[in-house]
């Protein structure tokens, strides 16, 4: 190699370094100023850098893996309806269309093209979820999507540097919470901003004209390193199915994975049709799930950009589940969308040699609750709670843990302050994680009352396999079901609005992580360790482990 | 616990006048280090750390540097320590069998911690075990509201019953955290009694003492952490202070803590978590008081040791201070891969960025360095003890910037041919480099590392980094500062003398002071200041009794501090507070403090949108010494005289140069040297690149400017 190349080489690699930070701090910044605890518990937020081809170079590692390809095929979109030549410095564009966007009307995603002297040299991208966005709110009762909240179409936020009052007086008379509103989407536009100084910065220090060079030099590599990790799976076709409790009706869905020398390509034909209620998966969103649960396995080292992620794909007939077409209802679209990496890793079980982790909880139970306030007025809050994850083919799955979510609980104590609510418990729950050979994560129970002398509800649209335990490998058990109901009392059937008396304690189950392995052959300190723990019962211990002379209870 | 602050106070103040001898011992994992002040000279050496029994290196270390400078034990007016036993007890697991006695129900906040993972795309990712395995984590029935009231009450009995386990399971130590103690710690306190009533032995910590603040997974882990080192540093503590009376050392020990303040031996045993980080935090009290010094309003100090790079943003002579820190990573540089303490500390962001950090190439084809290192042993591939991979340290002797025979003052040789073949075999075969350009490489994309973190850490403060000063020091620094400083846009970088052994440097320069925290929870527009003024009135003689008690007619200066946020969201900003009850008058001032804060961070504000206060800290300190100035006009500049060259690997010209080498200890103040050169001295390199110029000032510290030669 010749001088000048080694030293332009050290600079690519310095300069892809620099753009991965600058797409982190993009992230950090809307984090620290956004609205809500899902945007900020639960880091529900992403950030992207473009080339003016539309191509995805870097996404921030913050965020959840909703985002991953839906942010790089949202600029398309874009792009489509604000061709390059019409754009001038000071757009700013957004949308919330589930279909053009991330998949449901909460997330806005906001584009900034990045000028430099004058010419078109990059985008920036961000996405956040929003406080609210009128219609009935969170909740999977929505009939349509224009029952769920206001859609803006591609439209400009800025226009050359002059903000869309009238954009933004639409959308704050649309929804109940106006200032935040309007918070998140200036915080939105304002993280671009600092993408788009940051490489500004970078193409001064370098003394780029411009990144295309840049972007040839990571797509390429990312691309080939691609290439390379699918090489390393067998190819075939492979097969799985699943069935999910849904929310009027089961679901059943079914994946065939084909590896070959160019990619990995998912098909999901035979699933069922579109819910008429509001868990449907549009395609962008199922796609990110399932080309995540790819990513885990077979190339998590990787980073996400353009030409990192063009060899995997995704098919899905229209108005199934997976794909639902206006104006079908998609608001709780991650009871199924956070599922499919379950599915796609029942393939990749087959294929790899080791074998995959067993299934998880999957979607995460929001615990949406209300009601009155002991001195008047009426709380709304939201709460998260996680179950088991699957284990692992050489470890015990991880307890009471988001996955493949990236949300992280909120602490009791700060629910406790804004509410009349009071937690009793949240415990692990014994016998939870799906024995095996390594044993599933275990869920935990929840239980809470109010100290008000009045009733409060709870929603149970998102309480998934209630029906439909996480399964096991290799005749591993499966997890725990899901359950919730009334302490000393029923226990809830239906996905409903359920409402817990005065004086009444509500109990919520979540479902636990399958085992891995034949529990009989599980080491036998590590059962004895389970019990002395309470992780495991002496009677599982004994029934289903098969351990002999523990007699602890 | 007041005689002992009276005792800091007094011995700091007799140093003022430099009457006797301060010296400072910093144990960090490879080296102890020892700095020593008398009568205005400064003296340092390092000894190797003894592992089993900390306190005979320190011993060891004492006697070599009084002898060194030719003084007795008695000279000595005060000793100064920082350990990292604390962490390391940590890290290692090597702490006490600890208990954690919870409401019941919530035995398992600790395991199940924030329920997420760090690392989202590691399947096989494991979360950091608790400190309190399960059968020790034992639930008490009660139950406290968040608003303070008593919705169950404690169960006396259960806790005697616990307390008959505890001594038959042959806990050392307990730890009690429940649900809304911050609000009301009544029921933590009574269980305190009735366990030291049953057990006069066992160590006890409740978790409103050590952190009265909001979410219980932060107050209960840092409970716990504390529970789970108190009776090893108790114990070595107690050691320490015995061994130095038998060398004849009657002068007053102190402790350095987290944040920066110095505290007593008994403050120490009661708070131990209180002394993680302190090392680190040495280094960045250096920096602040060379800021102090120089007149500097905005530093950035940057740390390179072995391991990792500190840095951290000091702004009018103080370092940023925060109450959030995250002990024992399991993933060096993964944010909540730890277990996380709130205690007062010194805002800094740490990588792993340091002169062992082991470079490689990834499947992309790119080149990456750390967060793992080579450490001390093997160490890196020049040390020639069995080291293969290469390390920073590999690259900068490939580069020409290290000499082989005085690399440590000469205690390490280094073996270039090991450091070539490591970088070759690693880095430049799979990438087509030659072993200078793979050098190059790893040079370079460290130093971006390092940079990366700096800005991010920057902008997530709101601060513009290009105006600071960056003070370098830590072995590794110097010899990467300029780079590092040029990819900042930061155009004057600061290498004081003993760079080496800053953290020791800094320990005898912190200010003695206290931090108190608590949680308060409201709209700012209808606080109710009664109750308000009422607490901080309480905390503040709560922390003045700590710190004045004797020091009558010193001048104590208070801060006083909140966190506020937009109703809604998730992250605060600090205000300061007037230092005097709160009127109604104020609210608006601190909305708009808060509004101009929030725009200086984000660029906007919005103003419809109600502010809320969280928590409410205030800090007494000690006056600082006040800063020696230097005369710099009786220093005549003149160019410095070479003491011969050294190839130098030039990436522009793609070889290498020859370019002047001075040694630091014979360069007098006013000599200037301009780009490229290598400044040398026992502990450290100096670079400085071409198109940066040196020059030396009257306290011999080395001032680095970007185009500054003619």
């Amino acid at each position: 190699m010749a001088q000048t190349d080694m030293l332009e080489h050290i600079q690519m690699q310095v300069m892809w370094n620099r753009l991965i930070a600058v797409v982190e701090e993009q992230a950090q910044v809307l984090l620290r100023t956004a609205f809500g605890s899902v945007a900020r518990e639960a880091g529900d937020l992403s950030a992207g850098i473009y080339d003016p081809q539309g191509r995805m170079l870097a996404q921030a590692v913050t965020g959840t893996p909703g985002h991953v390809n839906t942010m790089a095929a949202a600029i398309d979109h874009f792009i489509e309806r604000f061709p390059l030549d019409t754009m001038r410095e000071g757009d700013v564009y957004t949308t919330n269309d589930p279909w053009m966007g991330t998949g449901h009307l909460f997330d806005f995603v906001v584009v900034t093209p990045v000028f430099r002297t004058g010419e078109l040299v990059a985008l920036v991208a961000s996405t956040c979820h929003l406080v609210d966005v009128g219609g009935i709110g969170f909740s999977a009762d929505g009939r349509s999507v224009y029952e769920e909240g206001i859609c803006i179409p591609h439209c400009k936020l800025f226009d050359a540097g002059v903000l869309n009052e009238t954009l933004l007086e639409v959308i704050e008379t649309n929804v109940r919470e106006p200032i935040e509103v309007r918070g998140d989407l200036l915080a939105l536009v304002s993280c671009n901003n600092a993408g788009c100084a940051r490489l500004i910065d970078m193409m001064d220090e370098f003394d780029l004209p411009s990144i295309a060079p840049l972007a040839e030099f990571i797509l390429d590599n990312s691309r080939r390193a691609m290439i390379e990790a699918i090489g390393r799976v067998p190819a075939g076709t492979y097969r799985g199915t699943m069935q999910l409790d849904g929310y009027e009706a089961p679901v059943d869905l079914q994946l065939s994975m084909t590896v070959s020398a160019d990619g990995i390509h998912l098909d999901y034909t035979g699933s069922s049709t579109a819910s008429p209620f509001g868990i449907n998966s549009p395609k962008c969103y199922s796609d990110a799930y399932s080309i995540f649960g790819l990513k885990c396995i077979v190339a998590p080292e990787v980073p996400n950009n353009a030409g990192s992620l063009a060899p995997l794909t995704v098919a899905a007939p229209k108005d199934t589940i997976v794909n639902p077409q206006r104006p079908a209802p998609v608001t709780a679209r991650h009871v199924i969308g956070q599922m499919l990496p379950d599915l796609v890793f029942g393939c990749l079980h087959q294929a790899i040699d080791g074998g995959v982790q067993a299934e998880s909880a999957g979607s995460i139970w929001v615990l949406a609750m209300s009601g009155a306030k002991p001195g008047g007025g009426r709380f709304n809050t939201m709460s998260v709670s996680v179950g088991g994850v699957g284990a692992r083919p050489t470890k015990d799955g991880l307890s009471s843990t988001a996955f493949p979510s990236g949300v992280g609980a909120i602490p009791v104590e700060v629910t406790e302050a804004g509410t009349p609510l009071v937690f009793r418990r949240r415990e692990l729950l014994t016998d939870s994680g799906g024995a095996g050979r390594y044993r599933g994560g275990l869920s935990q129970i929840v239980e809470i009352e109010s100290r008000a002398d009045q009733p409060f509800t709870i929603s149970a649209a998102t309480f998934d396999r209630i029906q439909n335990p996480a399964r096991g490998r290799e005749v591993g058990a499966p997890g725990v079901a899901g359950r919730f109901g009334l302490i000393d009392g029923e226990t809830f059937q239906t996905k409903s609005l359920h409402t817990i008396p005065p004086g009444d304690r509500l109990f919520v189950e979540l479902p636990g992580g399958g085992g891995f392995g034949d529990p009989q052959a599980r080491n036998r300190d590590a059962v004895r360790d389970d019990v002395r723990a309470g992780y495991v019962s002496p009677d599982a211990a004994r029934d289903i482990y098969g351990l002999e002379g523990t007699d602890e209870s | 616990m007041q005689r002992g602050q009276r005792a800091i106070f007094r011995a700091m103040e007799a140093t003022h006048n430099n009457a006797r001898a301060r010296l400072a011992v910093d144990i960090g994992g490879t080296f102890t280090d020892l700095a020593l002040d008398w009568r205005g000279r400064l003296f340092t050496t390092k000894v190797l750390t003894t592992v089993k029994a900390p306190e005979a290196a320190v011993i060891d270390g004492i006697r070599q540097i009084l002898q060194l400078a030719a003084i007795e034990p008695v000279d000595l007016g005060v000793v100064v320590h920082g350990t990292t036993l604390a962490t390391n007890a940590l890290i290692e697991r090597k702490g006490a069998r600890t208990a954690f006695l919870t409401t019941a129900g919530f035995r398992d906040v600790l395991e199940t911690g924030y329920e997420k993972r760090f690392e989202q795309y590691d399947v096989f990712m494991d979360k950091p075990p608790p400190l309190v395995p399960r059968h020790w984590r034992l639930p008490v029935p009660e139950r406290i509201t968040a608003d303070g009231a008593i919705l169950e009450p404690l169960d006396e009995n259960a806790v005697a019953q616990l307390a008959a386990e505890l001594q038959a399971q042959q806990i050392e130590a307990a730890a009690v955290g429940f649900i809304n103690s911050y609000a009301n710690p009544t029921h933590e306190r009574r269980v305190r009694e009735l366990l030291r009533d049953a057990l006069p032995d066992l160590w006890v910590t409740t978790s409103a003492e050590v952190s009265p603040e909001i979410r219980e997974y932060d107050r209960f882990s840092t409970a716990c952490a504390n529970a789970y080192i108190q009776p090893l540093m108790a114990g070595y503590l107690n050691r320490l202070s015995q061994r130095l009376g038998d060398e004849g050392i009657a002068c007053p020990l102190f402790l350095m803590m987290s944040g920066g303040g110095l505290t007593t031996l008994q403050t120490a045993m009661q708070l131990p978590i209180r002394l993680v980080e302190s090392g680190p935090a040495g280094g960045a009290i250096l920096a602040s008081d060379l800021a102090r010094q120089a007149g500097l309003d905005e530093v950035l100090s940057f740390d390179m040791g072995g391991t990792t790079a500190k840095i951290c943003l000091i702004a009018d002579g103080t370092p940023e201070r925060g109450r959030v820190f995250e002990v024992a990573r399991m993933y060096r540089d993964l944010k909540g891969s730890g277990l996380p303490v709130r205690i007062p500390v010194i805002e800094m962001v740490e990588i792993g960025a340091g002169g062992g950090s082991v470079a490689r190439v990834d499947g992309m084809k790119r080149i990456s360095v750390g967060p793992d290192s080579a450490g001390a042993d093997p160490g890196p591939a020049c040390y020639g003890r069995g080291g293969q991979r290469p390390t920073v340290t590999d690259a900068n002797l490939v580069l020409g910037r290290l000499d082989p025979a005085r690399f440590a003052g000469g205690k390490v040789k280094l073996d270039p041919l090991a450091a070539e073949a490591a970088l070759t075999r690693d880095v430049g075969t799979p990438l087509n480099l030659s072993a200078p350009w793979a050098a190059a490489g790893v040079s370079e994309i460290v130093e971006e590392n390092m940079a990366n973190a700096a800005r991010v850490h920057a902008i997530e403060r709101g601060k513009v980094i290009g105006r600071h000063t960056m003070i370098a020091f830590g072995g590794g620094a110097p010899a990467h500062a300029a780079r590092v400083a040029d990819k900042l846009g930061i155009g004057s970088v600061l290498v004081p003398t003993g760079a080496g052994v800053g953290s020791a440097i800094g320990f005898l320069r912190a200010p003695v002071f206290y931090q108190v925290v608590r949680s308060r929870h409201g709209v700012l527009a209808d606080l109710p200041l009664d109750e308000i003024n009422a607490m901080l009135h309480a905390m503040s003689e709560e922390a003045t009794a700590l710190v004045r008690a004797g020091a009558s007619d010193a001048a104590l200066t208070e801060s006083r501090q909140v966190d506020m946020r937009y109703v809604g969201q998730g992250h605060e900003l600090v205000v300061e507070l007037p230092r005097r009850a709160l009127q109604a008058s104020d609210l608006p001032d601190l909305r708009g403090a808060f509004e101009a804060l929030y725009r200086n961070s984000y660029g906007v504000t919005i103003p419809a949108q109600a502010v809320e206060v969280l928590t409410w800290s205030l800090t007494v300190a000690a006056p600082t010494a006040t800063p020696d100035t230097v005369d710099e006009t009786s220093f005549e500049e003149t160019p410095a005289q070479p003491v011969g060259t050294r190839p130098l690997f030039d990436a522009q010209r793609g070889n290498a140069v020859d370019v002047p080498l001075y040694q630091r200890d014979v360069l007098p103040p006013g000599a200037r040297i301009a780009g490229p050169a290598v400044i040398a001295e026992d502990e450290t390199t100096t670079l400085v690149p071409e198109g940066w110029t040196a020059r030396i000032d009257g306290r011999r510290y080395i001032a680095m400017d970007k185009g500054g030669s003619d």
